[in-house]
């Protein structure tokens, strides 16, 4: 028996996060004497893994699975399962480890558990500490089934590096034309920027800013900071920002290491999807906002002068730091 | 078309959120209860399919009695019939299990749910089904057209959008852009008086254990007081981003 873990790739490189899945992972292992064995699809390389204590990696090259398909991906995962009689599935939190988490609970008849944002409380019988009620609280969950699937939340473990010498197996698929019951036609993915699912830093903007035509200072601070820009809900549908850039409760939920809200009040559905995040920074003009309730540094004052100033200062650390 | 939308009952977006019986249940003393956001973008596009393309819609829940006013309030939004499924939502795995039963006995040619619940957060109740159900299946929907049995959607994927080609029977998870929020109807007088007639059908689940239990809820620990710093200072804010904080 096994701990799996699948790590996603994107054109052939490994996200961070399936780093963060495989520490999760190689964690529970650990503790339960088992060896860590890692999925993988069409990977440039699979040596990083082993940096995070990978012991094999299972490696698929097939063309039919360049392109991301949930149901395709997961009958082939779920079939590896099944082929090493394992017990634990390890996932991230990506768009398409989430779309794969329910069909993968029913194909392998498994208790599925998303947001795990620590290691788990009990082993046996298996509990672990889940995201819930919109990061308003936290539910102890217990898996009833043989089989577990765990999906680690973004920024929740981190990165833990254990090296080992491990070994990668190549395997083959029979995916065939009949198996796709869905097909691309069309991927439009923004490129030289970073993305809000992955960013370590998100820079956000609120209706404090006035219009679109004055977004240029939050992408000059996320610049310097490398960093993902963001909105709040009525900035994305009065069409100031697109709505990939919504986040929150009904936009896109953000785990990061620092999260910069740029004229945004703090509404209760802005906080919610927001929360996880591990440092928050709040610039506003009023300082009765509820923001200033939920972050850990805050300046009040105007954005227009105190943001223009803050990517100056940040410009001027980094050349110092570099 | 036969449509299923799948209404999840939730504590409004503003609800302060307590837990009961030593943090083991959900406290809803003084809560409000409404369609589940990303429900309601599917629901308001459900409608969109009524109304040009003469589609019959009905809505489920799996619920105990008290979900009902959430379901008059979708059937007064237009849908045609309600389908309550008696028994409490325990857990994904559960609630999947009871919906999928109900499209069997439906014959839905389209199932619309949303991405996320706000309240359970599992993401799983619509991917579970289109298992069960060996339905095709498109998460994060943001844009959905059909013709015949040929469905075009989109979906929102990490750093972009994603357009997926595939046919009926189908099923979906919803969010917004599925429809857009100045599109989201708040029902009118005639809409809920026409609710009070229309058929809402119990049903009795099927057995199923859940696959997980929730055996115990934390609040998040009480929040330390901001820091401010000056506006005139923001070299201080750097350094405690680099120092304190170690972000930078
Ligand atoms: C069902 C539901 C779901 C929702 N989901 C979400 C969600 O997912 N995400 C979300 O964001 N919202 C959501 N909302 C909306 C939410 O309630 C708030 O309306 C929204 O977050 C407010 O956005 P804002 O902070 O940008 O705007 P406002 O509330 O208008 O705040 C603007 C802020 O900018 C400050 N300001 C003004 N001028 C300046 C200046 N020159 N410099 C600095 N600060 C300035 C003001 O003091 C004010 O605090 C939801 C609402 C509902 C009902
Ligand atoms: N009790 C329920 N009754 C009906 N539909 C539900 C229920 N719970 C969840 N759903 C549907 O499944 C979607 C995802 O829910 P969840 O898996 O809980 O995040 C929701 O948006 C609803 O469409």
């Amino acid at each position: 028996m096994a701990v799996l873990v699948y790590t996603e790739t994107l054109n052939g490189n490994f996200k961070k996060n399936a780093f963060e899945a495989v520490s999760y992972a190689y964690d529970l292992a650990e503790k339960t004497g088992q060896p860590l064995v890692a999925i993988a699809f069409n990977a440039e390389s699979c040596d990083a893994l082993f940096d995070y204590g990978v012991n094999k990696v299972l490696h698929v090259k097939d063309e039919n699975l360049k392109m991301f398909n949930a149901r395709v991906f997961a009958q082939v995962i779920a079939d590896i399962a099944t082929k090493q009689s394992a017990h634990t599935l390890i996932l991230s939190a990506t768009t398409d480890a989430k779309y794969m988490g329910g069909i993968l609970a029913a194909k392998l008849k498994a208790g599925f558990v998303p947001n795990v944002m620590a290691r788990p409380l009990s082993i046996e019988p298996l509990v672990v500490k889940r995201m819930t009620f919109s990061n308003k609280g936290f539910a102890h969950t217990r898996i009833n089934t043989d089989f577990r699937i765990i999906g680690v939340s973004n920024n929740s473990f981190g990165l833990v590096e254990n090296k080992v010498d491990g070994s990668i197996e190549e395997l083959s698929t029979d995916v065939g034309d009949s198996d796709f019951n869905t097909r691309s036609v069309n991927v439009e993915r923004v490129t030289g920027k970073v993305t809000i699912a992955d960013a370590d830093i998100v820079v956000s903007g609120g209706r404090g800013l006035k219009g679109p035509e004055n977004w240029g200072l939050v992408e000059e601070l996320a610049d310097v900071l490398g960093a993902a820009t963001a909105c709040s809900k009525p900035v994305s549908d009065m069409g100031w920002r697109p709505h990939s850039e919504h986040v929150g409760q009904t936009g896109k939920p953000v785990a990061c290491n620092l999260y910069v809200a740029i004229g945004i009040s703090g509404a209760i559905q802005h906080l919610a999807g927001i929360n996880a995040s591990k440092v928050k920074v709040v610039i506003n003009t009023d300082p009765e906002a509820p923001f200033f309730k939920a972050a850990d540094y805050g300046i009040v004052g105007d954005a227009f002068e105190v943001v223009p100033k803050l990517t100056e200062k940040l410009k001027e650390f980094k050349a110092q730091n570099a | 078309m036969k449509i299923l939308v799948c209404i999840s009952n939730v504590p409004d977006t503003t609800s302060k959120i307590n837990f009961t019986d030593g943090d083991t249940k959900f406290d809803s003393n003084g809560v409000q209860f409404v369609i589940n956001p990303n429900d309601e973008f599917g629901l308001t596009r459900a409608m969109w399919f009524k109304e040009k393309q003469g589609a019959v819609v009905h809505v489920a829940t799996v619920g105990e009695i008290q979900v009902e006013p959430t379901m008059r309030k979708a059937l007064a939004i237009g849908a045609d019939e309600a389908i309550r499924v008696n028994a409490q939502p325990t857990d994904g795995f559960f609630v999947a299990s009871q919906l999928a039963e109900v499209v069997k006995q439906g014959g839905y040619d389209l199932v619309i749910a949303g991405r996320e619940s706000i309240d359970y957060n599992g993401g799983m109740v619509p991917g579970i089904m289109s298992e069960l159900l060996d339905m095709s299946f498109v998460n994060t929907c943001i844009g959905l057209e059909i013709e015949g049995q040929n469905a075009t959607a989109s979906r929102e994927i990490d750093g972009g959008k994603e357009t997926i080609e595939t046919t009926l029977p189908l099923i979906i998870g919803g969010q917004k852009g599925l429809v857009e929020e100045t599109d989201l109807r708040i029902p009118n007088m005639r809409g809920i008086m026409m609710a009070r007639q229309k058929k809402l059908t119990v049903v009795e689940p099927t057995d199923v254990s859940p696959a997980t239990e929730d055996i115990k809820f934390e609040k998040p620990a009480p929040k330390g007081d901001v820091k401010l710093v000056d506006a005139g200072n923001i070299d201080e804010l750097v350094s405690l981003l680099h120092q304190e904080a170690k972000v930078i």
